[in-house]
């Protein structure tokens, strides 16, 4: 029998309000195997631990009970607060009183009940605990970030800085993601490619830094410290290391009208392209799904043009494997599709633009180098419309339920930028409210408001109707005023929300991370890990996570970088004890445990077993390879002779949970 | 008052996988959902560690009803672990029907880390299922009661 001691945490008054506490502790004190039960104000504070540790050491105790908190919040504290007196931390229990209990029930009878009964439990568990040893498992030092842009950029540089290797996994020809297509940033207005140029050179610089441009993860195995990934590296039908980037292919090509993604469709680029002057890598690439050569044997100008002969019209895809100790995620966003938003008529014109084509109509090296025109005709418009939250904020299932944080702000700048360039253009903003929490965030709407004279109305975009005419009818609610407004417009802006890039989801079941039900990868701890994932060893950077803009992408990013750099620089991990175990004498070598295994972590050796007459046999059976074993329990349930269990959580302690919350009162 | 009637408490044993559900458990807690007491989780690594055995004894000790959630298919943390839950539990589960355990006495429910809602609806709409159908006898082990 344990000597156990039980420690029930008040949590200010988070626990104590609807549990009655000092019940709790009086009840559990009368448990079998109990020799000590108390209670306290903060059981993870200093103050509380001392109280546990006091206890073991005076009580002797060889289990412990917290009725506390979730075990995913301070399991691993009380852990290694007994460890620190020399109790192996795998007598500990955790029974969750807070949020499976006081958290939920309002009536204190209730809830105190409740919370004796998991007492219980957790109490009957530990009753069966032995204590477990932590393997170690060594850590391959050299990270991997998917998504290259601005996050994956800054991830990168800071990782590469400490001295560790870096591979970064881009999906498209070139680095720099969606700040690209940026032009100017806000809240300073410095231009977009003038900041973050530079640091994609830097990244193809740093020889720390591998480029994988191109390029898809085909397969992910393994756990933290030890990945092993395959990364499918996309024909470009280029040879990388031939190419000079000098572009003469572009200018042969003939064929000239394949929609150009860069400036989001509004110009056309060749078959073979560098996606913009500042690429990095500055390759070409060709395009399978346009180039004649590729697609009929006919055409070959590109080979014949290059005097690098670097075009290579037989390229396969090619798969590279390689090992990390750490894996980030910076996949980033997309504006959604508006095809479902009709009374935006966003199908209905060319006039009618999302932000992103926006900010490509103002940009220097966009379609229209700069100048503001109308798609349609080429004219200057000389009455904007605005409007924000498109397909944001939106409960009715057509669009996003979540505010995409950066549109009130790009918003405020497009509509800045218009009137100080064009200062005979009417703005219109058309708003929900204008959120810009943000440093010097507010400071800059209000000078959109005030100085540069941008008319913000409160109220939503009812219709816009192109009319046969060019102009755009925008019919909305001034909700202040209290009136329906009519705009004839030249031009119709849509802040389209944001959302995760496609690939994440499958990316994310390849990671076993999680994501939330808007397809954002969650983090550990939305206050305490907010740039690691739940999956140990797969951190987090940028607007994979949730909408954010560039300060908060690089904070973030760098934010994964430390985190990335705090695990390479471990030479060895411990490793999660809780890991089957098969009883030689029981199994029977069937090999079902086998068959189950995700990772193959068990593997038949042949044992000699001494027989009851003193003669010896040689049996096979089921070893498990603490190292690989991630402790699933699958093999556990396959076992048909009841001879894998798992450490941990085995078959008598759930058992005795059972029991514990099914006993009769 | 010895003679009044108490209102029937199902006893509802809920498997948790430690990656999904339970976070989802724990998340329903920190929005404050509410589902009733009657409800009490046990932590285990993977909705596939769940034997039936375990499925047996807590109806044989008396459970109402048994829940066993985890994470999404194509989520599962160890990648396929709720696929092997699935099966051995439409197995068991049609085993029970057939012993006399109703089928609604027992589920199989995918709640992500980010599901606190569905977490507390699930639970919401289990209980009251359970309790409709009232006390289970079936299994139950007459001596366990004093
Ligand atoms: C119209 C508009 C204007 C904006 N203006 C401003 C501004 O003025 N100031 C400001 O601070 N912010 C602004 N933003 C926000 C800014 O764009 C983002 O904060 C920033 O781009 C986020 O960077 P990221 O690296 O997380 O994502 P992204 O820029 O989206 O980069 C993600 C990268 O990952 C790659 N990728 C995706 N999936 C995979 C995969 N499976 N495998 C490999 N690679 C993959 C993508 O190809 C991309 O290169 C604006 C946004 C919009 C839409
Ligand atoms: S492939 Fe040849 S022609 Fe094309 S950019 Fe490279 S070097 Fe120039
Ligand atoms: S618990 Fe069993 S099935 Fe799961 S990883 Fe370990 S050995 Fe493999």
């Amino acid at each position: 029998m344990q000597k156990i001691g039980v420690f029930v945490c008040w949590c200010g008054s988070n626990i104590a309000q609807t549990v009655d506490v000092q019940a709790v502790s009086d009840a559990l004190a009368k448990e079998p195997g109990v020799v000590y039960s108390t209670n306290y104000q903060y059981m993870c504070s200093e103050a509380g631990q001392n109280l546990i540790k006091d206890a073991v050491k005076e009580y002797g105790l060889t289990g412990v009970v917290i009725c506390s908190c979730s075990p995913r919040m301070h399991e691993a504290t009380f852990r290694k607060a007994v460890a620190s007196v020399g109790l192996n931390p795998y007598m500990l229990e955790v029974a969750n009183i807070r949020e499976q209990c006081s958290w939920i029930h309002k009536d204190k009878e209730v809830g105190t009940e409740k919370a004796i009964i998991l007492g219980r439990a957790a109490i009957a568990k530990v009753q069966l605990n032995a204590p477990l040893q932590a393997g170690e498992s060594p850590v391959v030092k050299r990270a991997l970030v998917i998504g290259g842009g601005i996050a994956g950029i800054q991830t990168a540089l800071d990782i590469a800085e400490a001295g560790f290797e870096v591979d970064i996994v881009e999906k498209n020809p070139t680095i720099g993601g969606k700040m690209t297509q940026i032009d100017k940033t806000f809240p300073t207005l410095d231009c977009a490619a003038c900041i973050l140029t530079p640091k994609m050179v830097d990244c193809a610089q740093n020889e720390k830094i591998h480029i994988y441009s191109y390029s898809e993860l085909k397969e992910v195995k393994g756990f933290v410290g030890n990945f092993s990934v395959k990364i499918n590296k996309k024909a470009r039908y280029v040879d990388e290391n031939k190419c000079t980037g000098c572009g003469e292919c572009t200018t042969k090509c003939p064929m000239k009208n394949v929609p150009n993604e860069f400036n989001l469709g509004m110009d056309n680029r060749r078959a073979i392209y560098i996606p913009f002057a500042q690429a990095v890598p500055k390759v070409a690439t060709i395009d399978p799904n346009y180039c004649n050569m590729l697609k009929n044997g006919k055409c070959g100008l590109c080979a014949k043009v290059c005097g690098a002969g670097a075009i290579d019209y037989k390229q396969q895809d090619q798969v590279i494997e390689e090992k990390y100790g750490a894996i980030v995620v910076a996949t980033g966003y997309n504006p959604i599709k508006l095809d479902k938003f009709d009374e935006f008529g966003y199908s209905l014109s060319k006039d009618v633009i999302t932000s992103l084509e926006f900010e490509r109509l103002t940009n220097a090296a966009g379609p229209t180098s700069g100048t503001l025109l109308r798609p349609s005709d080429g004219k200057h418009p000389h009455t904007i419309v605005f409007v924000q939250c498109v397909g944001s904020r939106d409960t009715s299932g057509c669009g996003k339920p979540y505010c995409s944080k950066i549109c009130c702000m790009y918003t405020a700048k497009h509509a800045m930028l218009t009137r100080e360039k064009y200062p005979d253009t009417d703005v219109y903003v058309f708003y929900i409210d204008v959120r810009s929490p943000g440093k010097n965030y507010d400071e800059f709407y209000r000078r959109a408001v005030e100085q540069y004279g941008v008319h913000y109305i409160k109220g939503m975009v009812g219709k816009v109707a192109p009319r046969a005419d060019g102009k755009i009818m925008v019919q909305a609610s001034d909700l202040l005023a209290n009136e329906q407004l009519h705009i004839e417009a030249d031009l119709v802006v849509l802040a389209a929300a944001i959302e995760p890039d496609k690939s994440a989801r499958p990316l994310a079941t390849m990671l076993t991370a999680s994501m939330d039900t808007n397809d954002f990868f969650t983090e550990a701890h939305a206050k305490l890990r907010p740039v690691e994932s739940p999956t140990a060893g797969i951190f987090l950077s940028g607007a994979c996570q949730g909408p954010k803009d560039i300060p908060d992408t690089v904070s973030q990013a760098s934010a994964a970088a430390a985190k990335v750099i705090g695990l390479l620089v471990k030479d060895k991990l411990t490793t999660n004890p809780c890991v089957a175990q098969s009883n030689e004498l029981m199994c029977n070598g069937c090999s079902s445990c086998e068959k189950v295994c995700p990772y193959g972590a068990i593997t038949y050796i042949d044992k000699e077993f001494r027989m009851p007459d003193r003669t010896t046999r040689i049996r096979r059976v089921a070893s498990v390879n603490p190292a690989v074993c991630q402790g699933c329990g699958a093999c556990t349930v396959a076992c048909p002779s009841g001879a894998m269990d798992l450490k941990g959580f085995s078959n008598s302690q759930i058992m005795a949970e059972v029991d514990a919350i099914c006993q009769m009162k | 008052m010895p003679n009044e009637v108490k209102a029937f408490k199902p006893k509802i044993v809920a498997f948790c996988c430690n990656w999904c559900s339970y976070a989802g458990a724990d998340l329903a807690g920190t929005n404050r959902l509410a589902y009733p007491a009657d409800v009490k989780i046990i932590r285990v690594p993977c909705s596939c560690r769940v034997n039936p055995m375990f499925i047996l004894r807590a109806f044989q000790r008396g459970a109402d009803g048994v829940i066993l959630c985890g994470c999404h298919p194509g989520d599962c943390h160890y990648t396929t672990g709720n696929y092997y839950a699935r099966r051995r539990m439409t197995l068991l589960f049609s085993m029970l029907d057939f012993l006399g355990i109703e089928k609604e006495r027992t589920r199989v429910e995918w709640v992500s880390a980010a599901e606190g809602a569905k977490f507390a609806a699930t639970m919401n709409d289990f209980v009251a299922t359970v309790t409709a159908l009232g006390e289970n006898k079936r299994l139950e082990d007459l001596r366990c009661k004093e």
